[in-house]
């Protein structure tokens, strides 16, 4: 255990939790105008916070809040004071952009070092980070908390298989830290090359996180690669990863001396009682630059507070088995259906009928676009029709920071084929979905 | 010139799928419609076949309401004797001219004559015409194609 008040009495946590409540409640008050509002609305004052079960009084943050305030508007802090900004891509085009103070890295960090410690990655430790860096968190975040623990960092980032199974294996990695797919592709390549997994690689734990993942996939990295699987979760609204990790008895752990979980009736709001499936809401109580009072993860799992073999008092989560919105997750980055339609807009001038085609490439995830090709668009000529199909995917690219491999089609065939309306086509078997 | 050479032709997108070429030519011929000339443009995944049939308006709206994406656009014929050469010397004017050729596909007219049709950029057309006639290479008028 890297600190100490993960395995603390409830009691002792429960404190530290409203004390640090009341302090962000104060602190969003007094500096945020959207969230002055919404308390002044709902006739709160922060002084009427006095417990924990104060907090489902408090207004809830959407997505949809954080672009409505683009870039910096939900900042308590002038630009002076943030030491680091991340951004994912936006619904619509516009990003999501999160701050953080050099506080706010040092809470990050900290996380991210329990989160290594679940296994007690240490100074003996080469960690292999094949999350993607850049904008998105699961790179950073991953490699400044396995160098707080004292581990060694090769930052590989994604893609080049090859060339990292023999970074792996000549820097000697102990830990991998990727998507679960990835690591299974990994692996399949590794045997194609001739590797034998066990006997070249060292490979003793890996965290995984960014998508979902069946206990099939879990028990296919471990068989292959002879590791412990760690299940890592987070999001950028909140802090990036770290916000919980799994233990090696297999229970995350939402670090919650930080970021306070509840789980809410999607449709009411109503808050529900642990042990009930709904969605995943989260309160940061130590965040400075960008404080969020019960953000809406639309992710649906349950909680259990009950204390863990491993010793930790945390309230444990289960690994999130679905969605409250319409988000898809590909390879491990997000995307929502709208952000394909207006690049079709954006492309075209006029939005074509389209559907979202979601396959398997073996065990990577393939994203398909199917643009129906109607008068207005149908230039006569191969030449036209090819340059329209890589300009929509050089589009998507640039606005979905995926791969999308744009496929024309004749109208009609959609709902002949798909039956009417429906815009997205999941054949990704349950293995890369959860249970 | 436009106006006394212009030939519709129906360009009409096509999935590679199967059976997608055999719905086309059953829909024309249900409707009784007779293909004068054709051609048939393809990559991996979808085709266009182009066609100049004996009534383009009919065609067009038999091939529009069976749900098909179509296009009418202008291409110009030419007659030229059946012999070697003949190609190169409608190309040869149309490069002199420094028109862009899209595509072009012919079929043999009779027993002595073949039919070449051009299609070029239509801000092209008419210059395209004019420079044909000056070099006295003989024009197709529609009325050859169509009832």
């Amino acid at each position: 255990m890297w600190n100490q008040i993960e395995g603390a009495p409830r009691e002792e946590l429960e404190r530290l939790q409203l004390k640090r409540l009341q302090d962000t409640v104060q602190r969003v008050y007094h500096l945020v105008l959207f969230y002055r509002e919404k308390f002044d609305e709902l006739g709160i004052r922060p002084e009427d916070v006095k417990s924990l079960d104060d907090l489902q009084r408090l207004p809830f943050t959407t997505k949809q809040d954080l672009r409505d305030h683009y870039p910096f508007g939900l900042f308590t802090v002038p630009l002076d004071q943030v030491v680091r900004i991340h951004s994912s891509s936006g619904t619509t085009g516009k990003p999501t952009v999160v701050g953080y103070t050099r506080h706010d890295m040092d809470v990050w960090i900290e996380v991210m070092a329990r989160t290594m410690s679940m296994v007690g990655a240490g100074p003996q430790d080469v960690v292999h980070n094949a999350y993607g860096y850049g904008l998105f968190t699961g790179g950073l975040g991953f490699h400044y908390g396995a160098e707080k623990v004292g581990a060694a960092v090769v930052p590989s980032s994604g893609g080049f298989t090859k060339r990292q199974l023999l970074l792996m294996k000549d820097f000697g990695a102990t830990i991998l830290c990727s998507t679960p797919s990835f690591a299974l592709h990994m692996a399949e390549v590794a045997k194609d090359e001739g590797y034998e997994l066990k006997k070249d690689f060292g490979i003793r734990a890996g965290f995984f996180g960014a998508e979902p993942a069946s206990e099939g996939l879990r028990q296919a990295l471990r068989d292959e690669w002879g590791l412990v699987y760690i299940e890592a979760y987070g999001l950028s609204e909140i802090i990036g990863p770290g916000v919980a990790a799994g233990c090696p008895y297999g229970h995350l752990h939402v670090f919650e001396d930080h970021f306070i979980p509840e789980i809410i009736d999607t449709e009411t709001g109503q808050v529900l009682p642990d042990g009930t499936e709904g969605e995943l809401v989260f309160t940061t109580v130590t965040k400075q630059a960008l404080p969020i009072i019960r953000y809406r993860t639309k992710d649906i799992t349950v909680l259990h507070r009950e204390p863990c073999k491993c010793g930790r008092t945390l309230t444990i989560m289960e690994s999130v088995k679905g969605r409250a919105d319409d988000m898809l997750i590909v390879n491990g980055v997000n995307v929502f259906p709208s952000q394909v339609e207006h690049v079709l807009t954006k492309v075209e001038g006029v939005t074509p009928n389209y559907v979202i085609v979601l396959d398997k490439k073996g065990v990577l995830d393939k994203l398909e676009v199917w643009v129906e090709v109607d008068d207005r668009t149908f230039a006569d000529g191969i030449g036209a029709l090819e340059q329209l199909k890589t300009r929509l995917q050089q589009e998507m690219l640039n606005d979905l920071y995926i791969n999308v491999r744009i496929k024309l089609v004749e109208p009609k065939t959609l709902e002949r084929s798909m039956g009417k309306a429906k815009r997205i086509i999941d054949k990704r078997e349950a293995e890369g979905l959860q249970k | 010139m436009i106006k006394k050479y212009g030939i519709k032709q129906l360009s009409i997108f096509l999935e590679n799928r199967k059976g997608r070429l055999l719905e086309v030519t059953k829909a024309l011929k249900d409707a009784a419609i007779n293909i004068r000339a054709l051609a048939l443009a393809e990559s991996a995944e979808f085709g266009i076949l182009r066609l100049v049939v004996n009534n383009p308006e009919k065609a067009k709206s038999v091939l529009s309401s069976a749900g098909f994406t179509l296009r009418e656009q202008d291409v110009f014929a030419v007659e030229v004797p059946d012999e070697p050469g003949s190609f190169y010397t409608v190309v040869k004017v149309l490069s002199d001219s420094d028109i862009n050729i899209d595509y072009t596909y012919a079929f043999v007219g009779g027993s002595s004559k073949a039919v070449l049709i051009f299609k070029v950029p239509s801000q092209m057309l008419e210059a395209a015409l004019d420079a044909l006639e000056k070099a006295d290479i003989k024009l197709v008028e529609p009325m050859f194609f169509y009832d």
